[in-house]
C-alpha cells in the first residue's frame, strides 16, 4: 500500500482544486458544524471532536539558540474523519529550521490500531512516538518530542498567559458566505529544550505558541489557500492574522494584549502585502510581507528566517520562522498554503 | 521500377511456396517458443514480486512472537518503524487472507488503489478487501475489487478487517521498515517474549524460483537458435535461389542498393509477419503451460503465481526484437555477401564446401575450446551462474564440435567404402554437411537437452521416490488440535498400534539462518529407514543418549558442517553433527534431537503430532475409527500412501513444462532439420540426375537420401547422449547443489537413451520423408530437364 | 544390330500445347560403328540421345539395344540399361563433384560391376595423371570433359551416346580425343553416336544422320 496515494484520497480528493487547499472545502453533509452559542468548555475541547471532518493540535515556536543563531519549530497533529462516524486517520507533521536549512517529517496513523490519538486526563496528542504532553488535564505545561532520522527536538512549554479565543468566542469565520471553525489558541508559551540536528544538539529558548482548531468545512470552494501569521511582539502583544485567498479575498486578525484581551478585525482593517518573494522548490512564494493593523498603529515587515522553510510533505506548503521589524519588533511564524 | 523489381522479387515465392512456408514457420516458431518461454517468466516473476512486495518481507527483518495490535502500539509509540501483518487461511476458504496497516505498510507495496476516500474509508471499515483476478474468494467476505497486481491466491484487507475475517486478536508479525534509528529502546525492554528474526539471506524463493526461470531461459534461446538454424537456411536458399533474377535485374538497370534495399524492406516485412504469428504462438503456448508452471511454483517452492497471463508489452516487444535481430542474422549475411560477390559467380557446391574446410577447423578448435572451458568452470566455478556458464559451453561446445566429428567420420566412410555407390554415398553426405550442419547441431541440441533434462529427471524421481519410502516410514500421521486431545488420542491408540512416535518442532535459528529443529523419538522406523549421506560410528546409538544432533543436507551444504563438525542449533545448542540426512524439496536448514533433548532445550512444546506404526492393512479402518472419535483440524490425518502421492504430485508438475518444452524443442529441431532436407533437395537435383543417368533407379537414389539422413541422425544421436549426460551431470552435481542444496545421485539410463535415438531417427525419416518421396516419384522428364537446362 | 530404332514419336507438353521434338524417327546403328548426329538447335537432337539412353521413353515406336526394347522396360530395367550396356557423355560433363577425378574415372565401371581396368594408364592418355587427386571444380572445362569421356570408356559400354563431346576442348585436344573414342569403340565392338554441330567432326566418323525439326535424313544436310 502507498501511503502517498493514500493520503492525497484523504487530503486532496480529485477535485482538490475545487475544494480549497487540502480539502479542507468538501462538502459536509454527515459531519457537525460548528455552533457559535456552544462555549468552549477545557479540558474536553483540548481533546478530539471525530463529529468533526478535521481537526488539528497545531505547535510553533521561533527560538534562540545557545550559538545566538534563530531557529524554528513546528509540530502539528491532524486528524481527519473520512466519513461521518468512520474512522479517524491522524498525521503528524515536524519542522526543524534554522537559517540555512529546513528538516520537514511525516506520520500517518489509525487510531483504532493504538497508533495515534489524543487523551483529555492527562492530555497527551501522539502519533508514534511523536507527542505532545502534559502532567495533567491542562495545556499549561507540555512537553513535546518528536525526530526523524535527520532531526528533531525535546521542547518543555510553560504557558505564562491565559488561552485566547478567536474570533467571536473561538467562533472564527473564514469566509463571506460563513465557513468557520473553533478555534482558539495559547500563545503564551515560554519555550525551553534540545534540537537535535544534523550537526548535533542545540539548547535552545524562545516563544512558542499552540493552536486548536476544529471544523467541518473550512474553506468556500474558491479559497485556494491562505497565509497566516502568529507574531510576538516585544511589548509583550501577540498578534495572529491570515488571509484566505479567494475570488475575494477574506481576512482576519486577533490583537492580543499582554494580559490575553482578545480584539478581533475583520477586512479592510488588516492590510497584508507581499513585499518580495523567494523561488522555493520551484513555486514564488512571498517571504517577505509588510503587515498593517492602522486600528492598533502596527505596522511591520515580516521577512522569513529561512526563505526555503518549504514543509515538503504530501500536501507541502511553507511554514517557518520569521522576524518583525516596524512599529512592533517582534518573532513569530508565517505559514503559507496553496502556493502552485 | 520499384515496383516492377519488388515484384519480381516477390515472385519467386509465388513459385516456391514451400520456401515460405519454412521462412515463415521457422521465424514464428523461433519467436513463439521465445515470447512463450519470456511470456512465462515475466509473467511468474511479476507474481512474486507482487507477492513478495504485498507481503513487505522478502528483505525486511521481522519480529515474531505471540503478537497483538497493542504490540503494535507500543512499539511505534517507543519510535519503531514497524508495521503489522496479520497472515491466515480461514477455515473452508482457498485464498489466504493477509492483513495489513495502510498507513505504515512499506511504500514499495503492491498498491491498492484508495485514492477515492469513499474506498479508503470501506477498506479502513472492512466493507472492501482487494485480491487478484481469479482468486476464489468466498461469499462470506465483504465487497471483494478485483486488481490484477495482487498476488494471486490472496486476499488483501485492512488488518482491522483481517483479524475478524479470520476471527482473531493476534497479529502474525512486524516487519521492521528500514527507517529505523539506532538510538531505539531495546525490544526486550518493550516486548519481552518477541523475538527479532533477520531475512534469508539471498531470499529463498529468489534463489529458488531464478533457478527455474534461468532453465526455462535457457530452453527459451535454445529453441530460438534452434529456429534461428530454419530461418538462416530458407533465406540463405532464397538468396541463392535468386541470384539469377538478381543478376538480371542489375543488368536491367537496377542499382546494388536499390536491389538491397528491397530486400532489407523484404526482410522486414518477414519479420513483421513472423514476429507477429510467433507473439500469437507464444502467447498461446505461455497461456497453456502456464498453469503448469503455476502449479509447479506453488507446489514446490511455495510461491503464488496466477495462472492468467497479462500482455506485457516487454515481451511481445522482445519477440519482435528477437524476430528481427535473428532475421537480420540470417539475411545480413546473406544481404553481405549479394554486396560483395560478383555477379557472374558460378554455384560451385564444392568449392563452397571445400571452403568450408577452414570453417570446420575452426568450428572443432572453438568447440574444444569451450568444452575445456565448461569442465574448468565446473571444476572452480562456484554459484549458480557458474553453473549456467557450464551448461551453456558444454551444450555450445558440443554443437560446433559436431560437424568437424561428422565431417572426419563421413571422411573415414567414403575411404573405407568398396562399392562405387557407398563411397558416393559417404561423399555425398559429407558434401552435403555444410547445408545441413547448422539444423543438425540444432538437433544435437535438442537431443542433448532432453538426454540431459530426461537423465536429471530420471535421477531426481529414482531418488525422490526411494527418500519418501525411507522418510515416510509411519504408516498414519495424525495431530492433535491441542494437547488435551492429544493425551486423549494417545489413550485411544494404545494397544491399537504397534508404535506411536511423537513428532515435536519449534522454529529456530541454524547456524544464524531461520530453520526447524524437530525431536523425534529413538525407535527403529528411523534407525532402519531414515536416509543418512553421512554418520559418525554408532549414530543411532549416540543420539540416543542424548548427544549430538542430525541435521539435512541443505544445512551440511550451506554451513560446509558434516559429520563430525559441531553446529549451532539456536534453542538447541551447539551440538556436534552426528550424520547428514537427504531432505528434498525443503529449502531450509533442519536439525533432529531426541524427543528428550528436544524437550530439555525447548520447553513448552506440547506433543500434538504422532507417527503410527500400524500393518498396513489395519490403516483404513484405524483412520476411520480415529477421525469418528476425534475433532481433528483439516489435514489432522494423513496416511502415507497420500502423503506420497502428494508429493510425487508436486514433483510430476515441477517437470511437466521441462518435458513439454523438451518436446517442443525436439519438433522444432525435426522442422529445421525437415526444412534443410527439403530445400537441399531441390538443389541437389543437378548432382542428383547424373548419378541416376549412370544407371541408378529413382528409387535407389531416394533410398540413399533417406538413408543420407538417418546415418546423419544415427551420428548425430550417438553424440548427443554423451553430451546430454554431462549436461544431466552439470544439472544434478552444479546447478542442483547451487539453486537447492542438495546434490543427487546420476542414474544412466540407457533404454531411454536408446528409445530417444530411435526418436531422433525416426524424426529424420520424417523429415527426409518429403523429399525421398518427391525423389522417388520424380518424372524422368524432370531429371532430363537437368540436361536440357544445359542448352 | 546393337541399336534399332523405329517409328519414334517423342512430344513434350508445353504452354501452347502439345509440342511434336521427333516424328518418326528410325535408322539402326551396328557394333563397330561410328554415327555423327547433326542438325540445328532444337531439332531434337538432344531428346532422342535421351530416349536412346534410357533417360526417357518414347511416346511411340521401338528402341532395342541389342535387341531389348527400352521402352518396354521398367525403371529397374531402363537403370540397368544405363549402367551396364550405355555410356552416355554428356555435354556439361555432369561428374560427381563429391568424388575426385579417379573415383569419377571409376565410377560408372564399378557401378556396372566391372573392372575398371588401367586407370592410370587412360588417365594418362587423357593428359589427366596429375589431376587424379583432385576434385572437378578444380579442374577445367577440358578437363572436365576428358574425365567425362574418360568415365564412359572405363565402363565399357556397348553403345556410347556423347552429346557435344569436345565442345570444351580446342582443335587437336578434340581431335585427339575422338580418335581416342573410335579406337576404344573399335577394339571394344561397341557403337558409337555423336551429337555434334561440326561438319568437320562429323567427317571423321563413319556415318551421318541429319535431324531437321524432328526428323530424320541421312547423309549431309541439304
Amino acid at each position: 500500500m502507498n501511503a502517498r496515494i493514500l493520503l492525497l484520497a484523504l487530503f486532496l480528493p480529485v477535485a482538490a482544486l475545487a475544494q480549497g487547499f487540502a480539502g479542507l472545502g468538501q462538502e459536509t453533509e454527515g459531519f457537525t458544524l460548528p455552533d457559535p452559542d456552544r462555549d468552549l468548555t477545557f479540558p474536553v475541547d483540548h481533546g478530539a471532536h471525530p463529529d468533526f471532518r478535521t481537526e488539528w493540535w497545531y505547535v510553533t515556536a521561533a527560538l534562540t539558540g545557545a550559538d545566538g543563531r534563530d531557529y524554528g519549530v513546528q509540530w502539528t497533529l491532524f486528524r481527519s474523519s473520512l466519513a461521518p462516524g468512520g474512522p479517524q486517520v491522524w498525521m503528524a507533521h515536524l519542522g526543524v529550521t534554522t537559517p540555512d536549512a529546513h528538516v520537514s517529517g511525516e506520520r500517518l496513523g489509525h487510531d483504532e490500531t493504538g497508533q495515534a490519538g489524543v487523551s483529555v486526563a492527562p492530555f497527551e496528542a501522539w502519533l508514534d512516538d511523536w507527542h505532545l504532553v502534559s502532567d495533567d488535564d491542562g495545556i499549561g505545561d507540555l512537553r513535546l518530542e518528536a525526530r526523524t532520522a535527520e532531526a528533531g527536538y525535546e521542547l518543555t512549554l510553560r504557558a505564562e498567559g491565559p488561552i485566547v479565543l478567536h474570533g467571536e468566542n473561538g467562533y472564527s469565520v473564514k469566509s463571506a458566505s460563513g465557513q468557520a471553525s473553533r478555534y482558539y489558541s495559547q500563545p503564551f508559551y515560554t519555550v525551553t529544550g534540545t534540537l537535535h540536528l544534523p550537526s548535533g544538539p542545540v539548547e535552545v529558548t524562545g516563544q512558542g505558541w499552540l493552536d486548536r482548531e476544529w471544523s467541518s468545512q473550512f474553506l468556500e470552494a474558491d479559497q485556494a489557500g491562505w497565509d497566516w501569521f502568529s507574531l510576538h511582539f516585544e511589548d509583550g502583544a501577540r498578534l495572529m492574522a491570515f488571509v484566505l485567498r479567494g475570488d475575494e479575498p477574506f481576512r482576519y486578525a486577533s490583537w492580543i494584549a499582554p494580559d490575553g484581551t482578545t480584539t478581533p478585525y475583520y477586512g479592510n482593517a488588516l492590510s497584508a502585502e507581499p513585499m518580495g518573494v523567494a523561488e522555493v522548490e520551484g513555486r514564488d512564494v512571498p517571504v517577505r510581507w509588510r503587515l498593517r493593523l492602522p486600528q492598533r498603529g502596527l505596522d511591520v515587515t515580516v521577512a522569513a528566517v529561512n526563505a526555503q522553510s518549504w514543509q515538503d510533505t504530501l500536501f507541502p506548503y511553507w511554514e517557518g520562522p520569521v522576524r518583525a521589524e516596524g512599529s512592533h519588533p517582534g518573532r513569530g511564524y508565517l505559514e503559507m498554503t496553496g502556493y502552485e | 521500377m520499384n515496383r516492377a523489381a519488388l515484384g519480381a522479387l516477390l515472385a519467386h515465392w509465388r513459385r516456391h511456396p514451400l520456401q515460405l512456408l519454412t521462412l515463415v514457420v521457422g521465424l514464428a516458431l523461433a519467436t513463439g517458443l521465445w515470447t512463450g518461454v519470456q511470456a512465462i517468466n515475466a509473467q511468474a516473476r511479476l507474481d512474486y514480486a507482487e507477492a513478495a512486495a504485498t507481503l513487505g518481507q522478502d528483505d525486511l527483518p521481522r519480529i515474531e512472537g505471540d503478537l497483538t495490535l497493542a504490540d503494535f502500539a507500543t512499539l511505534r509509540r517507543a519510535g519503531w518503524p514497524v508495521t503489522p501483518v496479520l497472515d491466515g487461511t480461514p477455515l473452508g476458504m482457498r485464498a489466504r487472507v493477509l492483513g495489513i496497516d495502510p498507513f505504515t505498510a512499506p511504500q514499495n507495496g503492491a498498491t491498492p488503489d484508495l485514492t477515492d476516500t469513499a474506498d479508503l474509508t470501506a477498506f479502513l471499515d472492512g466493507r472492501l478487501v482487494f485480491a487478484a483476478e481469479g482468486t476464489a474468494v468466498p461469499e462470506t467476505l465483504p465487497e471483494v475489487r478485483r486488481l490484477p497486481d495482487i498476488a494471486p491466491g490472496l486476499v488483501v484487507a485492512d488488518i482491522l478487517a483481517a483479524q475478524a475475517i479470520l476471527g482473531t486478536e493476534q497479529i502474525d508479525r512486524m516487519l521492521i521498515l528500514p527507517e529505523a534509528r539506532d538510538d531505539l529502546p531495546p525490544l526486550a525492554d518493550l516486548l519481552p517474549g518477541a523475538r527479532r528474526v533477520e531475512p534469508e539471506a539471498g531470499g529463498e524463493i529468489g534463489r529458488l524460483t531464478d533457478s527455474f526461470h534461468l532453465n526455462l531461459t535457457a530452453f527459451g534461446l535454445l529453441a530460438f537458435a534452434v529456429g534461428l538454424f530454419i530461418v538462416h537456411a530458407a533465406i540463405g536458399l532464397a538468396f541463392e535461389q535468386r541470384r539469377p533474377l538478381f543478376r538480371t535485374l542489375r543488368a536491367l538497370g537496377l542499382p546494388a542498393s536499390r536491389l538491397t534495399l528491397l530486400l532489407a524492406a523484404e526482410l522486414v516485412a518477414f519479420t513483421l509477419i513472423g514476429g507477429a504469428l510467433g507473439i500469437v504462438l507464444g502467447y498461446g503456448m505461455a497461456a497453456l503451460l502456464l498453469p503448469n508452471v503455476a502449479a509447479t511454483l506453488s507446489g514446490l517452492y511455495g510461491a503464488s503465481v496466477a495462472g492468467g497471463l497479462t500482455l506485457a508489452p516487454t515481451w511481445w516487444l522482445s519477440g519482435f526484437a528477437m524476430a528481427g535481430i535473428g532475421l537480420a542474422v540470417a539475411g545480413g549475411q546473406s544481404l553481405w555477401q549479394l554486396a560483395r560477390l560478383p555477379v557472374l559467380a558460378p554455384a560451385m557446391p564444392r568449392a563452397w564446401a571445400r571452403a568450408r574446410l577452414g570453417t570446420l577447423y575452426r568450428q572443432g578448435v572453438g568447440g574444444l575450446v569451450l568444452l575445456a572451458a565448461a569442465v574448468l568452470v565446473a571444476v572452480f566455478g562456484t554459484g549458480l551462474v557458474a553453473g549456467f556458464v557450464c551448461l551453456g559451453a558444454l551444450l555450445l561446445g558440443a554443437a560446433l564440435l559436431l560437424p568437424p566429428i561428422l565431417s572426419a567420420v563421413l571422411a573415414l566412410g567414403a575411404r573405407r567404402a568398396k562399392g562405387a555407390l557407398t563411397q558416393w554415398l559417404w561423399a555425398d553426405t559429407q558434401q552435403q554437411l555444410p547445408g545441413l550442419s547448422l539444423a543438425l547441431m540444432a538437433l544435437l541440441l535438442a537431443l542433448a537437452a532432453n538426454v540431459g533434462v530426461g537423465t536429471m529427471v530420471g535421477s531426481f524421481r529414482a531418488t525422490f521416490t526411494g527418500w519418501l519410502d525411507q522418510r515416510l516410514a509411519a504408516e498414519l500421521y495424525v495431530r492433535a488440535t491441542d494437547e488435551a486431545q492429544a493425551t486423549e488420542l494417545r489413550a485411544f491408540l494404545d494397544g491399537r498400534v504397534d508404535a506411536i512416535l511423537p513428532i515435536v518442532g519449534t522454529e529456530t535459528s541454524l547456524e544464524g539462518a531461520p530453520g526447524d529443529l524437530y525431536g523425534q523419538p529413538d525407535h527403529s522406523t528411523f534407525r532402519e529407514n531414515w536416509p543418512l549421506l553421512d554418520s559418525v560410528p554408532e549414530v543411532w546409538d549416540r543420539l540416543a543418549t542424548g548427544e549430538g544432533a542430525l541435521i539435512n543436507e541443505q544445512l551440511a551444504r550451506r554451513t560446509g558442517n558434516w559429520s563430525g563438525a559441531e553446529v549451532d542449533l539456536g534453542a538447541g545448542e551447539r551440538r556436534e553433527v552426528l550424520g547428514v540426512y537427504s531432505d528434498y524439496g525443503n529449502p531450509r536448514g533442519q536439525a533432529i534431537l531426541t524427543l528428550d533433548a528436544f524437550h530439555a532445550a525447548v520447553p513448552d512444546v506440547p506433543e500434538t503430532r504422532f507417527a503410527l506404526r500400524v500393518a498396513p492393512a489395519e490403516v483404513p479402518a484405524l483412520a476411520e475409527a480415529i477421525s469418528a472419535r476425534f475433532d481433528l483440524p483439516a489435514e489432522g490425518l494423513v496416511d502415507q500412501a497420500s502423503l506420497k502421492g502428494f508429493s510425487l504430485d508436486i514433483f510430476e508438475q515441477t517437470f511437466a513444462v521441462t518435458a513439454a518444452l523438451n518436446v517442443l524443442t525436439l519438433l522444432v529441431a525435426g522442422f529445421a532439420l525437415w526444412a534443410s532436407l527439403t530445400t537441399l533437395g531441390t538443389m541437389r537435383l543437378p548432382q542428383v540426375a547424373p548419378v541416376w543417368a549412370l544407371g541408378l533407379t529413382r528409387r535407389g537414389l531416394a533410398l540413399a537420401d533417406l538413408a543420407r539422413a538417418l546415418i546423419l541422425a544415427a551420428f548425430t544421436a550417438v553424440l548427443a547422449i554423451p553430451t546430454g549426460v554431462a549436461l544431466a551431470w552439470v544439472l544434478l552435481a552444479v546447478v542442483n547443489v547451487q539453486a537447492f542444496g542438495w546434490r543427487l545421485p546420476l542414474l544412466a539410463d540407457p533404454g531411454g537413451w536408446a528409445v530417444l535415438s530411435l526418436w531422433a531417427v525416426v524424426a529424420a525419416a520424417l523429415a527426409a520423408a518429403l523429399p525421398v518421396w518427391r525423389l522417388w516419384r520424380m518424372p524422368p522428364a524432370q531429371l532430363v530437364q537437368v540436361f536440357a537446362h544445359e542448352r | 544390330m546393337l541399336l534399332r530404332t523405329r517409328n519414334v514419336d517423342k512430344s513434350y507438353e508445353t504452354a501452347g500445347g502439345r509440342q511434336p521434338v521427333l516424328s518418326d524417327v528410325s535408322f539402326d546403328l551396328a557394333a563397330g560403328e561410328t554415327l555423327a548426329l547433326t542438325g540445328e538447335s532444337g531439332s531434337g537432337k538432344s531428346t532422342l540421345l535421351h530416349l536412346l539412353a534410357g533417360l526417357d521413353t518414347p511416346d511411340r515406336g521401338t528402341i532395342e539395344v541389342e535387341g531389348t526394347d527400352i521402352a518396354a522396360q521398367d525403371d529397374a530395367g531402363r537403370a540397368r540399361l544405363r549402367r551396364g550396356t550405355v555410356g552416355l557423355i554428356f555435354q556439361q560433363f555432369n561428374l560427381i563433384p563429391s568424388l575426385d577425378v579417379r573415383n569419377n574415372l571409376t565410377f560408372h565401371a564399378r557401378l556396372a560391376g566391372r573392372d575398371p581396368g588401367d586407370v592410370d594408364a587412360l588417365a594418362g592418355r587423357l593428359g589427366l595423371s596429375d589431376h587424379l587427386r583432385r576434385y572437378p571444380e578444380q579442374l577445367s572445362g577440358g578437363q572436365q570433359q576428358r574425365v567425362a569421356i574418360g568415365r564412359t570408356l572405363l565402363a565399357s559400354p556397348r553403345l556410347v551416346l556423347a552429346d557435344e563431346p569436345t565442345g570444351n576442348l580446342d582443335e587437336a585436344t578434340g581431335d585427339a580425343m575422338i580418335a581416342l573414342m573410335r579406337e576404344m569403340v573399335r577394339e571394344t565392338g561397341a557403337a558409337l553416336l555423336m551429337v555434334t554441330h561440326s561438319a568437320r567432326l562429323a567427317a571423321q566418323l563413319d556415318r551421318r544422320l541429319h535431324l531437321r525439326a524432328g526428323r530424320l535424313a541421312e547423309g549431309a544436310p541439304a
